[in-house]
């Protein structure tokens, strides 16, 4: 055993062929369980019953009731995303520049991090309880302030309980991904907007948002897919009185309506390419803003 | 200065505000279960529910699975892509990226597409096939989160050099990656860990589209026909993605103790 060391790593490289069983595995998983099943329903989408190529399928999309799903899906993540960029970047501009307290900011940050993991389920419970007929603050606003919220017309089933709802995972994604773009604005660059004459006004609008406004514009387009996909949310909430895409494409699977496993297909897919758009936008933007934001 | 804090108080409060309201709704509501008065009931109820038991434990037992099958399939492929492939990165990065882009039910149609009873692998035919399905479901969707952890606690060691010293100590792959690379990312590991646990425990839309009692549907079911026992499981769950987190929190603050130790 005097072997030089020198001598060593030749003899130690290991056969490139071992190493590839190193990765064999992930790249079969990876192609099984994720490519192979995306791939399916993206050409079923093109395909009919017969197996032969079609554009039928996406021209089912057409149909009335398949649109204005589409469609009250679309506003409800463009609404929602509008708003949660908005509420969360006022947030975590608070925590960031706001000059408050640095405990806080970790506490929220923190909150931000359980909070944009409670989706689904428990979250529509909680708004239920909160917001339905019998909530703590319905009844809270009836009692105290003689608000009947349901008398205005107002109700937890219905689009705006539904935004109000993913709100509570959106608001806080902004917060956790713009954070560390306003931690990002150098001190410096406020104080020679203001060195110059400039008010805080200015400062916003000429200095600090378009250096931000690729990483606002690309956590619009990613919360924007977050809520698209956004199904169990929805079905705990509105008990699928509420057609957006996700639930329709859930019946669909079910085979509660029409049991059409092509028009299946052209609903997943049309929500992949939705979806795919949103992320290359967001990925796009976001290497613009690290150019800036270092 | 000061009106800039004002500012932000308010802006901090009106959230406080909005992300406690659902809180304090959804524990008040819990405990609402008796006429005379705040109690545990609902919580008494719903734990001492067999099918609570049932669902829940089938979902930690699930949940702890994908955790295993996802440390398997990521942390020799995270280390391999380090230290030989460096080529390979961005497709491996893009695909553990994938479950994000794609809708979990879109990823379902297409197992149920592909795998039903008369394609060429029937793994809905059966109880276990199923089952088996529905894990590997769950490792997809947990691939972003185990990938990113366990790929930033690589990056925190000198693999080349760990990997040459554990050879020239006669250890071949399989031990090099379970007693030298795992134990030294494990803090890490154990952060995408909880991250999957939280997310499979609640999981709605795999397990109801796949016909499985998981805690999901125990969870939807509940809502639809009682009216105090779904809040009283909507704290639980929130309960569990605390914990979770606060777990996360936990380890990554002692792994950034240990680096500089080191």
């Amino acid at each position: 055993m005097t072997t030089s060391v020198a001598s060593l790593p030749a003899a130690f490289k290991p056969r490139q062929v071992l190493s590839w069983f190193g990765v064999a595995p992930f790249f079969l998983f990876a192609t099984l369980f994720l490519i192979l099943p995306t791939l399916n329903i993206v050409l079923g989408a093109f395909r009919n019953a017969e197996g032969q190529v079609t554009l039928e399928n996406l021209g089912k999309l057409l149909a009335p009731s398949i649109r204005s799903a589409f469609w009250i899906s679309i506003e409800l993540s463009l609404l929602t995303a509008a708003l949660g960029c908005l509420f969360g970047f006022l947030i975590a501009a608070a925590i960031t520049v706001g000059g408050l307290p640095r405990p806080l900011r970790n506490a929220i940050l923190t909150f931000s991090g359980v909070a944009s993991n409670f989706a689904g389920v428990p979250l529509a419970f909680a708004f239920i309880a909160t917001l339905g007929r019998l909530g703590f603050v319905t009844m809270l606003l009836r009692h105290w302030f003689g608000i009947n919220l349901y008398g205005a017309g107002f109700n937890i089933v219905s689009f705006l309980g539904l935004a109000l709802t993913y709100l509570y995972f959106q608001i806080p994604l902004m917060v956790l991904i713009i954070t560390p773009a306003l931690e990002g604005l150098r001190r410096e660059w406020r104080e020679a907007a203001e060195s110059l004459g400039a008010n805080g006004f200015q400062y916003w609008r000429l200095v600090a948002l378009p250096v931000l406004w690729p990483s606002l514009l690309g956590t619009l387009a990613l919360l924007f897919a977050n809520a698209f996909g956004a199904v169990a949310t929805a079905i705990a909430l509105t008990g699928s009185s509420l057609s957006i895409a996700p639930i329709v494409l859930f019946a669909q699977i079910r085979g509660d309506v029409l049991n059409d496993p092509h028009l299946g297909y052209a609903i997943a897919f049309a929500m992949i390419l939705l979806t795919a758009i949103a992320n290359a936008i967001y990925i796009f933007l976001r290497m613009r803003a690290e150019r800036w934001v270092k | 200065m000061t009106e800039r804090r004002l500012w932000s108080w308010l802006a901090v409060a009106m959230g406080g505000l909005y992300f406690l309201l659902p809180l304090v709704g959804m524990f008040d509501f819990s405990m609402r279960m008796q006429r005379d008065g705040y109690s545990f009931e609902a919580y008494r109820v719903v734990l001492a529910d067999p099918q609570f038991q049932q669902t829940f434990g089938y979902s930690v037992v699930l949940a702890l699975l994908t955790i295993v099958l996802g440390i398997l399939i990521v942390v020799p492929t995270a280390y391999f892509v380090r230290l030989r492939f460096p080529g390979l990165r961005p497709i491996v990065e893009f695909l553990t990226l994938l479950p994000l882009v794609i809708p979990p039910i879109v990823i379902v149609f297409g197992y149920i597409r592909i795998y039903n009873t008369s394609s060429v692998l029937p793994m809905t035919g059966s109880w276990w096939g199923t089952n088996l399905l529905l894990l590997f479901g769950y490792a997809t969707l947990s691939l972003p989160y185990m990938y990113r952890s366990v790929d930033t606690g690589l990056r925190t060691i000198d693999i080349a050099s760990l990997t040459e010293a554990a050879q020239s100590l006669g250890a071949g792959w399989a031990r090099i990656l379970a007693i030298v690379i795992l134990p030294n990312v494990f803090v890490s590991v154990l952060s995408g860990a909880f991250l999957t646990f939280a997310i499979v425990i609640g999981e709605y839309v795999f397990a109801a589209l796949l016909n499985v009692g998981s805690f999901g549907p125990y969870m939807v079911w509940m809502g639809g026909n009682r009216a105090y026992e779904p809040s009283a499981l909507a704290v639980v769950a929130f309960a569990i993605t605390w914990a979770c987190m606060g777990l996360i929190q936990l380890f990554t603050r002692f792994s950034k103790f240990s680096t500089v130790r080191r």
